[in-house]
């Protein structure tokens, strides 16, 4: 491969973009490139790069999903009630505990079935993804108020306590949870059937359709699987925090599609890869952190990246129109 | 006659790889109506939007009275008093009566604000130039087909137009509303207005023409007196023409019957009880080819979809393969059943234009180029390769985007991508449209060839020659019923054309 389609492939844009930033970075602040901070940045990233793999499927598609933060407040609300206190069933006077592993798995569960509940909207009833998707970030929204009454669960025992802060051969563990469900999702994207239908029917739905494939069952897929790594991303919030805040997650759905549109992906579908939006996410990532070590106010922070997000997308529409 | 109102002078309009206009007259007199008949891509459209201001180059002269005219934008045609009322009515549904009429151009009051009870007032009074009253409040999606109608020809006469443009007007009016809107020319004519009036319906030119012009190919054929002429002549002369550089079909033995329909309907998804397609027998042999013929609107792709399952609940009647009945809900299952679809349209159903040649080619048999469940890149590759120099598609790589190939290259690909599936039945829908000599007649052979293979081809075109070489037996499509069957040796343009126009 020669240099000129090297640099056609969209994931090198930003990622010069990121290069960039490190480099400016490193010049302008002598706390950024020190492996602390590089974990840092890399764990408080980790959470957008779950949200954002199952974003870049929904986008790719041409859907979208509102839902993922609310669906991350939700799942990681029940993954610590339940670990830590169980269910109650005093009309037939039963307690059902759970140990820290079926806390998780029922907090991918319930992702999995809000996820779905998207997909059934937008598949079965032809609902616009956007007014779907907002539908259940509404809903989950106030299940997570009515679970927790309002309040924090805290105090939630070992297993989050590893989950959160743990290391594992010198990396920390979300991290490694976050490098896994990338490495697997890249690998599915390019190897499967499921991948490549993925991309087809977001670049035409119908002539997908006409090619015998079953468009909606791959669209419910996906949103599901949106749901399912939001709830990862919900543990892994929880574990972080060692506790679930009933408005977390708030605003996590705009980070991760902003991960998604930086990393080249067309929001009408069939344009962007797994990779361009890891780099997307790392961009968000080193923003953010670089705005904190420069000492830039937080209100300022939320301008600037808003700016970016602009000007990432209005970059690439203008190299698509040429 | 006397001087035209609106003339058109020696116009020719090319599009990439088509010249669809060639040097083609049209004159429109002030109180008459001019009949501008052909068939399906002969250039009527064209013709018309270059009249209205939709398409601003185009060699040849506009002139309105009398004076050459050149119109940027259909704005500019408006000035000059010409209106068009397309076939499919732009009206917008949640407004109205007289705010459709006035869109874009309320009257306003000192505050400049909309001044409603004077536009509402115009737009009583041009209804009630159409002998038309109803309340100007009522909002359009509450109107018939035929009452919208006649609130553009409102519209059309708010603008003082003196040519009127009407592309098939009737075709989604009833009986009833089709005699007020004749009404409607007779009086407009009487208050001077010059009408061109499109249709394939016959028995309409004949009623209202006082002139008739055939265009033929993208070219002006004649213009004639109706008094001076018959409707047979007027077919005639929108068909005949010399069979040159046509390719020669080649003869097959026919096999067992492998595709067959019984009784198959279609219902209006919104109207239950209207049916777009009724009864519809289909028999087709291995080594056959079926072609249909109807007009645009007579139901061509609602079958071919209907068919391949995109409307399973509006859908009632058997499909048989190869001997066995065929469950279709899905495309998926009559992909299963040994069926492919060569859709109308290469962009929007055909291929995905963002993805690249290889993945295009595999789309529709990805399942066969699996190992251990996983998708193998070098076999896909070489799959993809494989047709690509068999089909002769000129790209420069396997990765480059179905998008930036020629129409004829991506029709080549949609092909490579349903034999690979290896069909036994395969339906063609407009199978050339849009792409040029070279590659239709590439095409042809490639069909000719699948058929030699045993497989059996079901092709669509309104392209009457086309369908002629092509096809071993023709039945004619009208109105979502089959009209007649021709077998090869009965074929003559005149019969077939007559057998796919609507009846009065």
């Amino acid at each position: 491969m020669n240099i000129q389609t090297l640099l056609k492939k969209p994931v090198v844009k930003p990622l010069i973009a990121l290069l960039l930033m490190c480099i400016i970075m490193t010049f302008l602040s002598e706390n950024f490139a020190t492996s602390d901070n590089m974990f840092n940045v890399l764990r408080q990233t980790s959470v957008n790069l779950c949200i954002s793999v199952g974003m870049t499927l929904v986008i790719l598609t041409g859907g979208i999903d509102l839902s993922v933060g609310s669906v991350l407040a939700l799942t990681g609300a029940v993954a610590a009630g339940l670990t830590r206190d169980g269910i109650e069933l005093t009309s037939i006077d039963t307690f059902v505990g759970f140990t820290f592993w079926g806390g998780c798995f029922a907090a991918l569960l319930l992702g999995g079935l809000l996820g779905g509940f998207n997909g059934f909207l937008v598949t079965h009833f032809r609902v616009p993804a956007f007014v779907a998707t907002l539908g259940t970030m509404t809903i989950a929204r106030g299940l997570t108020m009515l679970y927790t009454g309002g309040f924090p669960i805290t105090k939630l025992g070992h297993g989050f306590e590893v989950m959160g802060t743990g290391w594992f051969l010198g990396v920390p563990m979300p991290v490694w949870i976050a490098l896994v469900i990338i490495l697997f999702f890249a690998f599915y994207m390019s190897k499967t059937r499921t991948g490549r239908y993925i991309y087809a029917i977001g670049g035409n739905e119908k002539a997908s359709l006409l090619s015998g494939i079953r468009t909606g069952k791959v669209i419910f897929l996906v949103y599901t699987i949106a749901g399912v790594l939001s709830a990862v991303a919900g543990l892994l919030v929880t574990a972080r925090l060692d506790s679930a805040q009933p408005n977390a997650g708030t605003g996590y759905e705009l980070d991760a599609i902003a991960a998604v549109v930086i990393g080249g992906a067309s929001l009408s579908g069939g344009k962007g890869s797994i990779w361009g939006t890891v780099v997307g996410a790392l961009i968000i990532g080193v923003l953010n952190n670089s705005l904190v070590l420069l000492n830039v106010s937080p209100f300022w922070q939320q301008v600037i990246k808003g700016l970016v997000i602009l000007l990432a997308v209005i970059m690439d529409r203008y190299s698509n129109r040429k | 006659m006397s001087q035209p109102f609106l003339e058109a002078r020696n116009i020719t309009k090319r599009f990439p790889g088509v010249l669809a206009l060639d040097h083609v007259n049209l004159r429109v007199m002030a109180g008459k109506v001019c009949a501008l008949v052909g068939e399906n891509g002969a250039g009527k459209s064209t013709l018309m939007n270059i009249l209205a201001g939709v398409y601003p180059d185009y060699e040849g002269e506009v002139l309105v009275d009398g004076v050459v005219q050149h119109f940027q934008s259909v704005t500019d045609a408006q000035q000059q008093g010409i209106a068009i009322i397309h076939q499919e009515l732009n009206v917008i549904p949640y407004l109205n009566i007289a705010e459709n009429i006035f869109l874009g151009r309320e009257p306003l009051n000192a505050f400049h604000l909309i001044d409603k009870r004077r536009m509402h007032r115009e737009a009583k009074q041009l209804l009630q130039r159409l002998h038309c009253d109803i309340d100007t409040h009522t909002l359009m999606i509450d109107l018939r087909v035929g009452q919208q109608q006649i609130v553009e020809i409102a519209k059309a006469l708010s603008l003082q137009a003196k040519v009127l443009i009407m592309d098939e007007p009737t075709s989604s009016l009833s009986e009833g509303e089709t005699i007020l809107l004749f009404d409607l020319i007779r009086e407009l004519k009487k208050q001077g207005v010059g009408i061109i009036y499109i249709s394939h319906k016959m028995d309409e030119v004949k009623q209202l023409a006082d002139y008739v012009t055939v265009m033929r190919d993208g070219k002006f054929i004649e213009e004639v007196p109706m008094a001076e002429t018959t409707i047979d002549d007027i077919v005639s002369k929108m068909v005949g023409r010399d069979k040159k550089d046509f390719f020669i079909k080649q003869q097959h033995e026919h096999g067992d019957i492998v595709f067959e329909t019984r009784g198959l309907c279609l219902k209006d998804a919104i109207h239950p009880d209207k049916y777009i397609l009724s009864n519809i027998n289909l028999q087709v042999r291995a080594g056959e080819v079926l072609g249909i013929y109807g007009l645009m609107g007579a139901g061509r792709t609602e079958l071919f979809e209907t068919i391949f399952g995109l409307y399973p609940k509006e859908t009632s009647g058997d499909i048989w393969v190869s001997g066995k009945k065929a469950e279709i809900s899905h495309p998926e299952d009559a992909v299963k059943c040994g069926m492919a679809l060569i859709p109308e349209d290469r962009k929007t159903a055909g291929l995905v234009l963002d993805m690249n040649v290889c993945h295009n080619t595999t789309l529709a048999s990805l399942s066969d180029c699996l190992k251990m469940g996983l998708l193998d890149q070098g076999k896909e590759e070489k799959t993809a390769e494989d047709y690509r120099q068999r089909l002769d598609i000129k790209s420069y790589s396997l990765e480059q985007l179905a998008g930036q190939l020629s129409g004829g290259n991506q029709q080549k690909i949609v092909l490579a991508k349903w034999l690979l599936t290896n069909p036994k039945v395969i339906f063609l829908d407009e199978p050339t449209r849009g792409i040029d000599i070279l590659a239709k007649n590439e095409i042809y052979k490639h069909m000719d060839e699948l058929a030699a293979q045993g497989m059996a081809l079901i092709v669509v075109s309104s392209e009457l020659p086309e369908i002629m070489a092509v096809s071993d037996r023709i039945i004619t499509l009208r109105e979502g019923e089959i009209g007649a069957e021709f077998l090869r040796e009965q074929f003559t343009e005149a019969a077939i054309l007559k057998a796919a126009l609507p009846r009065e």
